[in-house]
């Protein structure tokens, strides 16, 4: 069955909120203050009894900031990060509009995470007790279904927001909280509903500490992407929001204008050695946003310090795109924070497009010799159009996304 | 109340397989008359995979990639070309279980592989590099409304420019600790390509509120205890020739199917309408 070459253009979205909450702190304003100002929120590994030597990007307050009584239900620290982001710039008000407008059915909750509360699991194995008839079991405040189950999250914000559409949790590794601009898109263009929650919540555990340290992937210092001396990532844990509804005529504002979405078709820890998948994902975002890759004035980059991602993304961004690209990876200022980083970064390229602050890369020196001129380790400031971020994923799984600003 | 979205698509190809039940042939002769297999081999064993990759595959990978691939081929599209939507409820239960085991007791003997197939992605990671195909794919949960939301999923894909789809829904057996808290029990998995024209049963699926669910078919008993039972109302009726099946779609919604079986032009459809009378 033949594709079409390329998507055709998709019905432009309105971003009427967003927010990411990171180690830098919590909503945009302590985001773009440590940006500008390139201050990193890596610290030395303190998570865990067992801490590996390396760095992390960990949200402050975590641990003092309980769940409401009324959802304690899913409680764990996954849920706990995921509700301090939802109560940041607007986007509840932005819900309420919406509900108001459309009614909670037509709005859909679409949200991306790697490990979800997976957290309390390990919890409930290091805490496990054995009873009079010597089963070993939960810890009864941890015998909640719920959490231990990838859904967790989503499930979680269907019950804090109230919303009755369609509620989906996206789990493909880093870049599931970029695919669910592409999911909610579809719904929208589809007409299935009005408008979409979509955004995407990763905390620290062992899980993610311990698997990628076995996988030779973790550096001991803070990374350092596209440095020729890399010698991998620092993790990181986050959570963030977009609130997106169909665009009305005459709209202006921040808006999503494309999605691409791709497989590398090649391993399920390296990335494909010519960056196969990655040229495809961000070539499909630029036909759906109908844009030339000249168009674009900054891209995010996946960016995540391991010498196989950098090199490769390199290359395929020197491919697709003129010089005068600004294209950064901000994972030295909030470590790689899997499937969060898809709204996280996605939120550095609205403030980008807000702002007209185009990040650089931190703590690196030494360009790698495969880094065309568009890999920038300064910040820049610049008046742009549009904004790109590349999330990529275990599996070789794949997603790029275009957004853009239509002037008042 | 906002007016209720038709969404439609035609089932070009049909995967199946769980416990006593390894293909969908079988499956179809056990809802129709009960009659079992004589034989069954007791784990799947995707041709996708080199025969040694194939021993050490996860069970849930090893299960979505044998109905994935029977699909295609009984849809007789190249696997390469489909994008595709991975449905499952808990991902691999087992793989989850030597997680926290591992963390709890020696940390820094995760095995590498282990944690790569750890990822709710990892059978849609290994269908994409097996089969080649360089088209998206997706991995999602929505509880015990994944399989709904994931057919909501695959039908806006052909909504919004696929011409073919693939849908694959999986779950595997609880494990350990966890096992406590989290019931699975046994393999179950099925896949569907889904195409916006063409021969086969026609899908009409609309959203709409409420949660009621039908009494469990054949196929919903026998595999009543793995987490993805939630998807056998549409498999219990495209097997018996039932005109509808009530998935649920997330705690207040349900997707209800009206289902158009095609005119008897295959062997398969005319049995299934007799049986149904």
């Amino acid at each position: 069955m033949p594709e079409p070459l390329s998507p055709p253009p998709m019905p432009a979205l309105a971003i009427r909120a967003f927010t990411a909450t990171t180690a830098l702190g919590r909503g945009n304003a302590a985001q773009a203050a440590a940006l500008r100002e390139r201050r990193g929120g890596l610290r030395r590994n303190d998570f865990g009894p067992t801490p590996l030597p390396t760095w992390i990007g960990r949200v402050e307050g975590v641990e003092d900031a309980p769940l409401p009584s009324a959802l304690s239900r899913w409680e764990c620290r996954n849920n706990r990060l995921a509700w301090l982001a939802l109560q940041q710039n607007g986007v509840l008000a932005a819900l309420e509009t919406l509900v108001a407008k459309h009614g909670a059915d037509r709005i859909a909750l679409v949200v991306g995470t790697s490990t979800s509360s997976i957290g309390a699991s390990e919890e409930g194995y290091a805490r496990a007790e054995t009873d009079a008839d010597g089963v070993h079991r939960f810890p009864d405040d941890l015998a909640r279904p719920i959490v231990h189950t990838p859904h967790s999250l989503g499930d979680f914000l269907q019950h804090a927001t109230g919303l009755r559409g369609p509620c989906i949790t996206v789990a493909t590794a880093c870049s599931s909280s970029a695919k669910v601009f592409a999911q909610a898109a579809r719904m929208i263009e589809a007409g299935l509903v009005d408008a979409a929650l979509v955004g995407g919540v990763d905390t620290l555990c062992g899980s993610v500490l311990f698997g990628f340290n076995a996988l030779g992937l973790v550096s001991s210092e803070r990374c350092r992407p596209f440095d020729a001396t890399r010698d991998g990532l620092s993790l990181g844990e986050a959570g963030g929001f977009a609130v997106l509804e169909r665009a009305s005529e005459g709209d202006s504002g921040l808006q999503l204008r494309g999605y691409g979405e791709s497989s590398d078709a090649h391993h399920m820890s390296a990335p494909h050695p010519e960056g196969l998948g990655a040229t495809l994902a961000m070539r499909g975002a630029l036909d759906r946003a109908g844009i030339d890759a000249a168009e674009v004035g900054y891209l995010n980059l996946h960016g995540t310090s391991t010498p196989a991602n950098d090199s490769v993304e390199a290359r395929a961004v020197d491919a697709l795109f003129p010089a005068t690209l600004h294209a950064g990876s901000t994972k030295g200022w909030t470590g790689h924070t899997l499937g969060a980083a898809g709204i996280v970064e996605s939120v550095f390229a609205l403030l980008a497009l807000e702002t007209g602050l185009l990040p650089g890369i931190l703590d690196s020196t030494v360009r790698d010799p495969a880094c065309g001129p568009q890999i920038r380790f300064d910040n820049a400031e610049a008046d742009i159009r549009f904004a790109m971020n590349n999330s990529f994923g275990f599996g070789g799984n794949n997603c790029s996304l275009v957004f853009g600003k239509v002037a008042a | 109340m906002s007016a209720p979205n038709p969404l439609s698509a035609t089932i070009a190809g049909i995967g199946f397989w769980t416990d006593g039940l390894p293909d969908w042939d079988a499956a179809r002769a056990f809802a129709l008359d009960g009659t079992r297999p004589e034989s069954a081999p007791a784990r799947p064993s995707p041709q996708l995979l080199a025969p040694n990759e194939r021993r050490r595959a996860p069970g849930s990978v090893a299960v979505a990639l044998e109905v994935a691939m029977v699909a295609c081929r009984d849809a007789g599209i190249a696997p390469e070309t489909l994008p595709s939507v991975f449905a499952s409820t808990h991902g691999d239960l087992g793989i989850t279980d030597y997680m926290c085991d591992t963390l709890a007791t020696d940390p820094t003997a995760i095995s590498p592989t282990k944690f790569h197939n750890s990822v709710h992605n990892a059978a849609a990671g290994y269908w994409t590099i097996g089969a080649g195909c360089t088209e998206a794919t997706t991995a999602l949960s929505a509880y015990d409304a994944t399989f709904a939301q994931g057919l909501l999923e695959a039908l806006m894909q052909l909504a919004t420019g696929s011409p073919a789809v693939l849908l694959v829904a999986y779950d595997t057996a609880s494990a350990g600790l966890l096992g406590t808290v989290t019931r699975s029990k046994g393999l179950l998995g099925a896949a569907l390509v889904l195409v916006r024209d063409g021969d086969g049963p026609r899908l009409h699926a609309t959203l709409r509120d409420g949660a009621e669910l039908d009494p469990p078919g054949p196929l919903a008993t026998h595999a009543q205890r793995n987490a993805m039972a939630q998807m056998l109302p549409l498999f219990d009726a495209l097997a018996t020739g039932g005109s509808r099946a009530m998935l649920r779609a997330g705690p207040h919604r349900a997707l209800s199917l009206e289902i158009a079986h095609a005119a008897p032009a295959q062997a398969t459809h005319a049995q299934a309408e007799q049986a149904h009378g």
